[in-house]
């Protein structure tokens, strides 16, 4: 029997790495260690974002909130750190990741009480985050000199060779890779976005698993917004703007089913990479900025072409001579 | 009995259909089978589930071709290559669950794809609204050609998708069971509807399982048993007793498992389950390794009550005891906790999960038995989907394999398997062998023996009479969402099953 979705990551990786090369080619810089450690630096809120939202999509829903928590929850810890500088990184990390889940939360209440589609609850409560933005901040920056050295070293922290900011990547889709293969909950997910129906004769609260995983996406946001914040040392209301469709390309180009139920953690992350690889190679070679943006749009259609290929139902096997070759 | 008197027995049928076969790939679902309509006149086609009438509809409105006969339109053969050469022919059909644009308006609904032009090749809107006010003036409509077809019930769609019959000329009306979801006074209107079909001259084939409904309103009935004809004449002619029996008389005889019927104590005792609208005082006791039937016709609420049991929508009354102890059910989890389990009719929607492999599916609802301190362990998981894929004879290369590759025999296998690892006390099985083929329904019976033999207790909502008769203890039989009769084994017949079902009142010798 083919397995199907290790052949995708491999698809994936190899584009990946064509795309490495290729820019290697040209500037052999691009694949020093160093540099490849910064690119995956770079990428590591995306992919910690798109980890959150490929929960969120197996589970048949979408999350179009994350950038603006991300912004908000990032506003709220840089206005923390400038009123109480010398609060503990610990406690602003779990400020952060609360608050963050705490929006999820209002999503997934909205969602599983309210029966409200996801799009809709999340494209409300994303202007309203930003709304909130502007409301505190009252439209102003905050600023790397009024943040403590300590709040904007933090993410830039080097153990063993990596930023914290990588460490924290790397631990998420550990643990996702853990919470999705070996836990109840990640089981429930499949099951939830393969079949609501069977899901609910089996004993799944199908409305309880879409709001953990809101809550879930949002505090990866949370947790994100903290760090992206910390790293570029600035808050305003629209960082991040327009982040979350970046989220959904990288599920997407990494084969999450956006119909739900189908998706790995690897092909998150590796659709993750693919469009850090392309943000960050394509201008060493001189590609424009819309270049950048056409490959972007054409990865994520090659990808949804190739499952919906693969989804295709393949019909029943009358034949016995077929079923035989199985 | 009321039904138009004078019936002329000289008419040439406006469609015939003689020696009609149908076979699909290992299953003959139509063999010579022969079905006239005359003009102005109703003919009912009856049937049990699995007679053929639905094959029937589909042939005569072109949507399956047929392996074998000649079907007539006023006595020229002609081949419906789809189905607009059906629709071309005046044939249309009306169905159970009608086929209209919810967001349209009902003219729209009514000349959606034949609407009037204007000489600009665009449609003429007005012509579509004063032509459609005429039809539905015709058939006694009670609203208005602009109202959009959301805001009309049932019945009135219905009328809507009669008036859009008469929109194409029709020559033919087809109605299957229409009125399985109209109210009582809704029904009457119907009939009137029918009658003013009749005085136009259309040729009526009325589907349904009521027998008041067949006397009240039709004129001729047909009757297919297992996908032959069985016989066909006036209604004037027959009697209710006589047209059940045309209906179940049994030619082949199914062999089921020898069963012991040794049952032990009780197990679950069900008390005055209700629900505002589908079901009211159903009470009644399982015991250990017992097969428990429900009969009754498609919509008679077995299935909706045994939803509430599992606890997936909450009843307004009614308790249940599980080896004497109270039990509140209130989701299905808490069932599944309780030791019920339930394996829903229709699989493909609500069995088997797509995408994940066929080990993950079977201990999907036993995660709390195979994980330690919140991680799954893979290797009990295997072992357990092991187990059971192995007592159901699951034929998979690997059970890791993806579900969906797997023939719909295996895959209920699998979901089966999923309920067994549960170690239920009680399972439901609703509509067990429903759409599968001979051999694997054999299969399926001689598991529910075994299961009950190893002191399962089965509950088995069935619409199929041998299924019924050849594997229950005792069978519970509902109609119109109460229980109306509960018949120990020694008393099943295929007659007194249907004249229960049906609400026919017992024989009384010479009745004609």
């Amino acid at each position: 029997m083919k397995r199907f979705i290790p052949l995708r990551e491999a698809i994936l990786s190899a584009a990946i790495l064509f795309l490495t090369l290729l820019v290697a080619s040209r500037f052999p810089g691009f694949v020093a260690p160093a540099n490849l450690a910064n690119v995956f630096n770079d990428t590591a809120p995306l992919i910690i974002l798109a980890l959150g939202q490929m929960v969120v999509i197996l589970t048949r829903c979408i999350d179009l909130s994350v950038a603006a928590n991300l912004a908000l929850t990032g506003m709220v810890v840089a206005m923390i750190n400038v009123a109480i500088p010398g609060l503990p990184i610990p406690i602003i990390l779990t400020i952060a990741v609360l608050m963050g889940a705490f929006m999820g939360a209002i999503n997934g209440i909205l969602v599983w009480k309210l029966s409200i589609p996801p799009i809709v609850v999340t494209l409300g409560t994303m202007t309203i985050f930003r709304g909130i933005i502007f409301l505190i901040s009252d439209g102003k920056w905050v600023n790397s000199h009024e943040m403590s050295p300590a709040f904007t070293g933090f993410p830039r922290t080097v153990l063993l060779g990596l930023p914290a900011l990588s460490w924290i990547a790397i631990l998420t889709v550990v643990a996702f890779g853990i919470m999705m293969a070996r836990t109840q909950f990640g089981r429930s997910i499949f099951a939830v976005g393969g079949n609501p129906h069977a899901a609910v004769y089996t004993g799944i609260n199908v409305g309880k698993t879409q709001f953990w995983a809101f809550v879930v996406s949002g505090a990866l946001a949370g947790l994100t917004g903290y760090l992206w914040v910390a790293r570029y040392a600035v808050a305003y209301v629209d960082i991040a703007g327009g982040f979350e469709l970046e989220v959904v390309a990288a599920c997407v180009i990494g084969g999450i089913s956006i119909a739900g139920g189908i998706g790995t953690v690897g092909g998150a992350v590796l659709g993750a990479i693919f469009l850090g690889v392309v943000k960050n190679a394509l201008p060493v070679v001189d590609i424009s900025p819309f270049w950048q943006l056409a490959i972007s749009g054409s990865a994520i259609l090659i990808a949804v072409a190739f499952n919906a290929r693969s989804g295709r139902n393949k019909g029943r096997v009358i034949l016995k001579s077929a079923e035989a070759t199985q | 009995m009321t039904h138009s008197a004078a019936i002329a027995q000289d008419v040439t049928p406006v469609v015939s259909m003689d020696m009609i076969t149908k076979t699909f790939p290992g299953v003959r679902a139509l063999d010579q089978v022969k079905l006239d309509l005359y003009p102005g006149q109703v003919t009912a086609l009856v049937g049990e589930n699995g007679a053929g009438k639905s094959t029937t509809v589909k042939i005569l409105t072109g949507i399956y071709r047929t392996n074998g006969g000649t079907i007539r339109i006023d006595g020229n053969p002609v081949t419906f290559a789809s189905p607009n050469d059906a629709a071309n022919a005046g044939i249309t059909a009306i169905h159970q669950e009608t086929v209209l644009f919810d967001e349209l308006s009902v003219a729209e609904n009514i000349y959606i794809g034949h609407a009037p032009r204007n000489s600009f090749g665009l449609i003429d809107t007005a012509r579509m609204h004063s032509n459609a006010a005429s039809l539905l003036a015709e058939i006694g409509a009670p609203f208005s050609s602009h109202t959009q077809l959301s805001d009309l019930g049932i019945a009135n769609k219905h009328l809507v998708a009669i008036a859009r019959a008469l929109s194409v000329d029709a020559r033919v009306v087809i109605m299957d069971e229409p009125t399985a979801a109209l109210s009582h006074k809704e029904i009457e209107e119907l009939y009137d509807l029918v009658d003013t079909l009749k005085a136009q001259g259309k040729a009526i084939l009325f589907i349904s399982h009521k027998f008041d409904e067949i006397f009240r309103i039709a004129d001729r009935y047909t009757v297919f048993r297992d996908g032959g004809f069985v016989g066909d004449g006036l209604i004037a002619d027959i009697s209710e007793n006589d047209l059940v029996t045309m209906m179940v008389g049994r030619s082949v005889e199914q062999i089921f498992p020898d069963r012991t019927h040794n049952v032990g104590d009780e197990v679950l005792k069900v008390v005055g389950y209700a629900h505002p609208t589908e079901f009211a005082d159903i009470s009644f006791t399982l015991k250990r390794g017992e097969i428990l039937g429900f009969y009754g016709l498609v919509g008679a609420g077995r299935s909706e009550f045994m939803q509430a049991l599992f606890g997936i929508t909450k009843p307004s009354k009614g308790v249940c005891q599980m080896n004497g102890d109270l039990k509140i059910i209130r989701s299905p989890a808490q069932a599944v906790e309780n030791g019920i389990v339930y394996v829903p009719e229709d699989r493909g929607k609500q069995g088997a999960i797509i995408g994940l492999p066929i080990f993950q599916n079977i201990t999907l609802p036993s995660l709390g038995r195979t994980s330690k301190n919140g991680l799954l362990k893979l290797a009990e998981e295997f072992k357990l989907a092991r187990e059971y894929s192995q007592r159901l004879d699951l034929r998979a290369a690997s059970l890791d394999q993806d579900i969906g590759n797997l023939s719909g025999g295996n895959q209920q296998k699998v979901v089966i398997a999923k309920w067994l690892a549960t170690q239920p006390q009680v399972i439901i099985l609703d509509e067990p062998t429903k759409g599968i083929d001979i051999g694997s329904k054999a299969a399926v019976h001689d598991f529910m023996a075994e299961l009950a033999a190893q002191g399962l207790s089965v509950i088995m909502i069935s619409s199929e009479i041998p299924e019924i008769i050849g594997m229950s203890d005792r069978v519970i039989v509902m109609r119109d969402g109460l229980i109306a009769a509960e018949l120990p084994r020694e008393e099943l017949t295929p007659e007194t099953l249907v004249r229960h079902a049906a609400g026919i009142s017992q024989p009384t010798e010479g009745a004609a």
